[in-house]
């Protein structure tokens, strides 16, 4: 199967799409494969369908961000994707990993040994500083970088001993993702990454993500509302109402400072 | 250091004040616990190995006069190890330059070396000489209380006759660990133990050869019933005055008494303070989890499993419970030595040692663990229950509804904040109802540490004044003729004279029995009449027993039915006799008779061995002038004297009791106050910072959070009242032995003492919140996101 092969649901937006996958790295290896994946919630007597049946793959190193209006099911997929929910029905796998039927703790091991997590709001630990917040992580797993190295990384090497509350929200996004690569997870997840951050912050927070990517290699998928921010992907995948509505390949990746919103 | 470890530091620091306010609670609940039964396991220990290595006697017996042959046969009763005879006598007792009159004991030392049961320890001074005669070792509690030292001077009125002694020594018996004038208050300042040499007092109550007191030891599995009906057949004929067993010892029963109090306090009151500290603790972690959402979804997010951030959550709890542990192994040892030095301040014991005993220590652990296993519990659960994808989203609104005032269309009557605080009440019913509970628990303490003075009152009034209105109570040395009483209501300030007739009794009903005395009153007794329970006066009927409503029970009889009543004294005869009425005696187990048959039991026509009168106090010191040197009265009471040292040193006690439970309390009633309106403050900062920046003043929220507090406080205080009013009726039941019933009467003052305690560490608690509202900032609060 060739790594760029992309099964869309809607064969229209595909087809709008300005470059078809196998024009690319035709030999890319998919890392994340899904079918038909769909995800109802249930709200008391509502049945609301975040996820209608959705159908990609992802291939490694790849940089994808995922773009669509509120409700569409951006973050339920990434949740799915995350191993920090599980799918209603349909298939997802990471590599040979089903991440539809894992238990509860075969999916705390695919967050602990595979995944790097970037929240919109951070969540950082506020009683720990820096070094320790990426110290969390780096506890957990074998061949960790260090603390410092991840913070140097994100262009944070001076502030190491900061509290959460003494950083800017750019320099805590920044320590979220240190926190997220340590681990040199093979997958990064970004939820809305610059939703609280002004451009010239949420650029130096792109620059990080970018570089993890570019560097690492780790497979990057990003929310994010912000239109522009998809110019620095390799894929965008456009939802509506549960739905891939498109997935296009983005002509040319801009660097983070090149982008302007 | 793990950054898990470090952060648990940190949020213990960060909440400081709450862990203290709680783990001052665990501390009052594990001091409370280890120092009451510390307290009782030491004086058990004391009582035990003292008795032990004073060879304290397990049965003891009197007799007017048994000749000295008779040991042999005592000794040759089967389960006797041994037996010591001696000779001990009521005295009057006068210390120069004191008006007052004091009564004793008096007793024999052996003609020989020392006693080899109930042997007396020598606390200071010197031993008698065999042929002393005018030496004497006085009882340590007495010596203590009048001063008295080697060399002082004493003078008894011995049989009749005026005895000057000096001290030689100061000692302890067994026998007088409790020191107490037989069927009165324990007063060591008017009742004193004399030891004088055999030859003196064989002299003195002419019982050369002969013996009129003996105390045994048994082999040990010996049958105790059978070895006293075996000493009563024995002394029958030589006017014996009663057998009894260790158990029914006066100084040892009150002893025991007092010892078993102390382990109902240190049973049920700790308990009550654990479970308010675990329900602290629960609504602590429950809220602090409630906080940290959005941390345990992203450690989830991270890779952390269930069990090492539950086991985080668990340790907090650990840390906080270890705190007050320790805290409260320091105060339960302070505690325990304290209330020991108190308790040897009055039982006299020849070692004050406090000491813990291992399985105290870890019992109050082990609960304290598992309190904070089970505070943790409901926390642990929710951490395992929260989906890390939580940590994607901020949480939704909390699900309110109209309150049921507004249900019923009074809505309107309220105030917006007034239908926040009833709403947000309503929302959270379990943590409210809790909180209600703990304020109501703390009051209940106190109540139950305060009520102590109003039922002593209440015991003092009903059976000192309304039961007991003679001034002064005399004990004639035998029973005299009716002209002693004539004699004495012709005394210097004498207003009004009855005379009384005590006869030792076994009663007996079937396979229960019990050794008291029959007390013979007029039939229209004024200075000690009859009141039943309800204090309405009963009648005496000839041929008829009055009995206390305990004794009766413990009879097994109800008015109507009959007893067999067995005169110990004198050459009566044992005969049924039909109950007729019960009294309501707070204090002892008594039964009365018309004096006239009380004396038929005893053998004799109308004579009187008790004088009650009522006296003028102006001339009390002409009274006790004459008095003294009456040579058959062998004591006098003064009831104003015994009330005011009961009071004095009940006072002293209670204050120490009440001070350590309302502080107890008041440390109950800081952490439920406090840590209520901490956590509805991080709860609602959010909302109140919101609330400021619409133009809310600070004092109107203030009153939002305040006034959840508030709310729950007036609606807990009457609970509390009503649960002081069930702890102290507990305790009043639990206690309550055959010699006494503690009346259950919580005055107002008590009550209001307690809700002045509680409204104390309310607001002391309201205005630390205070400062904080005060202090919220609003941009930050905004930034949150709950």
């Amino acid at each position: 199967m060739s790594g760029w092969a992309i099964l869309p649901v809607d064969g229209a937006a595909h087809a709008r799409g300005r470059r078809t996958a196998t024009e690319i790295r035709v030999t890319a290896e998919p890392v994340f494969v899904a079918r038909e994946l769909r995800k109802i919630y249930r709200a008391g007597e509502v049945e609301v369908h975040a996820l209608r049946g959705v159908s990609f793959e992802i291939c490694r190193s790849e940089f994808v961000v995922l773009l669509g209006p509120s409700g569409s099911g951006k973050s339920t997929l990434l949740n799915i994707l995350g191993g920090l929910d599980t799918a209603s029905s349909g298939e997802v796998r990471w590599r040979n990993h089903d991440l539809v039927h894992a238990t509860e703790q075969e999916l705390t091991r695919y967050r602990r040994e595979h995944v790097g997590f970037v929240f919109q709001f951070y969540n950082l630990i506020p009683s720990l500083t820096a070094r320790e917040n990426v110290e969390l992580v780096t506890d957990l797993v074998p061949r960790a970088m260090r603390p410092e190295e991840a913070l140097g990384l994100v262009g944070l090497e001076g502030r190491l001993d900061h509290f959460p509350a003494q950083l800017s929200g750019g320099e805590q996004q920044r320590v979220a993702i240190a926190r997220a690569i340590a681990k040199r997870p093979e997958c990064l997840l970004c939820d809305e990454p610059t939703g609280a951050l002004d451009i010239d912050t949420g650029r130096l927070v792109l620059e990080a993500i970018g570089r993890v990517n570019r560097e690492l290699g780790t497979t990057t998928l990003v929310i994010t509302h912000n239109a522009v921010i998809s110019r620095m992907a390799d894929r965008i995948m456009r939802l509506a109402d549960g739905r891939i509505a498109e997935i296009s390949v983005n002509p040319e990746k801009l660097a983070p400072a090149e982008l302007h919103w | 250091m793990r950054p898990l470890q470090r952060k648990l530091l940190r949020d213990l620091w960060r909440l400081k004040a709450q862990v203290l306010t709680i783990a001052l609670v665990v501390a009052s609940g594990v001091g409370g616990f280890i120092g009451s039964l510390s307290t009782h396991a030491s004086l058990v220990s004391l009582r035990d190995a003292y008795y032990d290595s004073a060879r304290f006697g397990h049965v003891f017996v009197a007799a007017r006069r048994a000749p000295q042959r008779l040991e042999a046969a005592i000794r040759a009763i089967p389960g006797v190890v041994d037996v010591e005879t001696t000779i001990a006598g009521n005295v009057m007792v006068t210390l120069p330059d004191t008006v007052e009159s004091m009564t004793g004991r008096v007793v024999a030392l052996p003609e020989r070396g020392t006693p080899r049961i109930n042997r007396v320890f020598l606390r200071s001074g010197r031993w008698l000489e065999p042929d002393d005669a005018h030496g004497v070792l006085v009882n340590e509690a007495f010596a203590r209380a009048r001063h008295l030292e080697p060399g002082s001077r004493v003078t008894l009125l011995v049989n009749g006759r005026f005895e000057s002694l000096e001290v030689r020594g100061v000692a302890l018996s067994p026998e007088y660990v409790f020191a107490a004038a037989h069927g009165g208050f324990a007063d060591d300042t008017r009742f004193g133990v004399f030891w004088l040499s055999h030859a003196k007092l064989a002299a003195a109550y002419d019982m050369e050869g002969a013996f009129n007191s003996a105390a045994l030891r048994l082999a040990r599995g010996a049958s105790v019933p059978r070895v006293i009906a075996a000493l009563d057949r024995l002394l029958a004929a030589y006017g014996s005055r009663g057998t009894y067993a260790r158990e029914d010892q006066p100084s040892n029963r009150a002893l025991s008494q007092e010892i078993g109090e102390q382990q109902v306090f240190g049973t049920v009151l700790p308990a009550v303070f654990l479970a308010v500290a675990i329900f602290l603790l629960n609504v602590l972690l429950a809220r602090h989890i409630a906080t940290e959402r959005l941390q345990i979804a992203a450690l989830k997010a991270l890779g952390y499993a269930n069990r090492s951030i539950g086991l985080h959550y668990l340790a907090l709890s650990l840390v906080i419970v270890g705190l007050g542990t320790l805290i409260g192994l320091g105060v339960g040892a302070l505690l325990g030595q304290w209330m020991t030095q108190l308790y040897t301040g009055y039982f006299f014991f020849p070692v004050h040692a406090w000491h813990v005993e291992p399985w105290i220590l870890a019992v109050a652990i082990g609960v304290a663990v598992l309190g904070a296993v089970g505070a943790a519990a409901g926390a642990v659960r929710a951490v395992v229950r929260l989906p890390p994808a939580e940590a994607m989203h901020p949480p939704a609104p909390a699900h309110f509804r109209r309150t049921l005032l507004e249900r019923l269309h009074l809505g309107r009557l309220l105030p917006d904040e007034a239908r926040m605080i009833l709403r947000e009440l309503e929302r959270r019913k379990l943590r409210t109802a809790l909180t209600v509970v703990g304020v109501a628990s703390s009051v209940a303490i106190v109540i139950a540490g305060t009520w102590w003075g109003d039922a002593f009152d209440r015991l003092i009034d009903i059976e000192l004044h309304r039961r007991e209105r003679a001034d002064v109570i005399v004990a004639l040395t035998e029973a005299e003729t009716p002209a002693a009483l004539h004699a004495a209501a012709r005394l210097p300030g004498v207003l009004a004279a009855e005379g009384s007739r005590d006869v030792p009794v076994r009663l007996r009903n079937g396979p229960y029995q019990y050794r008291t005395n029959v007390t013979g009153l007029a039939a229209d007794a004024r200075l000690r009449p009859m009141l039943d329970a309800d204090l309405k006066p009963l009648l005496l009927v000839e041929g008829a027993l009055l009995l206390t409503d305990r004794l009766a029970r413990r009879l097994h009889v109800r008015p109507g039915d009959a007893l067999w009543v067995e005169p110990l004294e004198g050459t009566g005869q044992p005969r049924l006799v039909p109950v007729a009425l019960e009294t309501g005696d707070l204090m002892g187990m008594r039964a009365y008779m018309t004096r006239r048959d009380a004396a038929a039991l005893a053998g004799d026509s109308d004579n009187v061995n008790g004088i009650r009168l009522r006296i003028d106090r102006n001339r009390l010191g002409e009274f006790y002038e004459r008095a003294r040197s009456i040579p058959v009265f062998a004591s006098i009471g003064d009831k104003v004297l015994m009330v005011r040292h009961f009071r004095a040193t009940s006072r002293r006690n209670l204050l120490v009791f009440t001070g350590v439970l309302s502080a107890f309390a008041a440390c109950i009633a800081v952490g439920v106050v406090y840590n209520s309106a901490r956590i509805a403050l991080a709860e609602h900062a959010w909302e109140l910072a919101s609330l400021r920046v619409l133009g809310f003043t600070r004092g109107e929220v203030s009153w939002i959070l305040l006034g959840q507090v508030g709310l729950q406080i007036l609606v807990a205080i009457p609970i509390g009242c009503l649960l002081g009013y069930g702890l102290a009726a507990l305790l009043a039941e639990l206690i309550h032995g055959e010699e006494f019933r503690i009346p259950l009467v919580i005055l107002p003052r008590t009550y209001a003492f307690a809700i002045l305690v509680m409204l104390g560490a309310a607001l002391a608690s309201a205005a630390i919140v205070r400062r904080r509202i005060d202090r919220l900032n609003l941009v930050a609060a905004l930034k949150t996101r709950e």
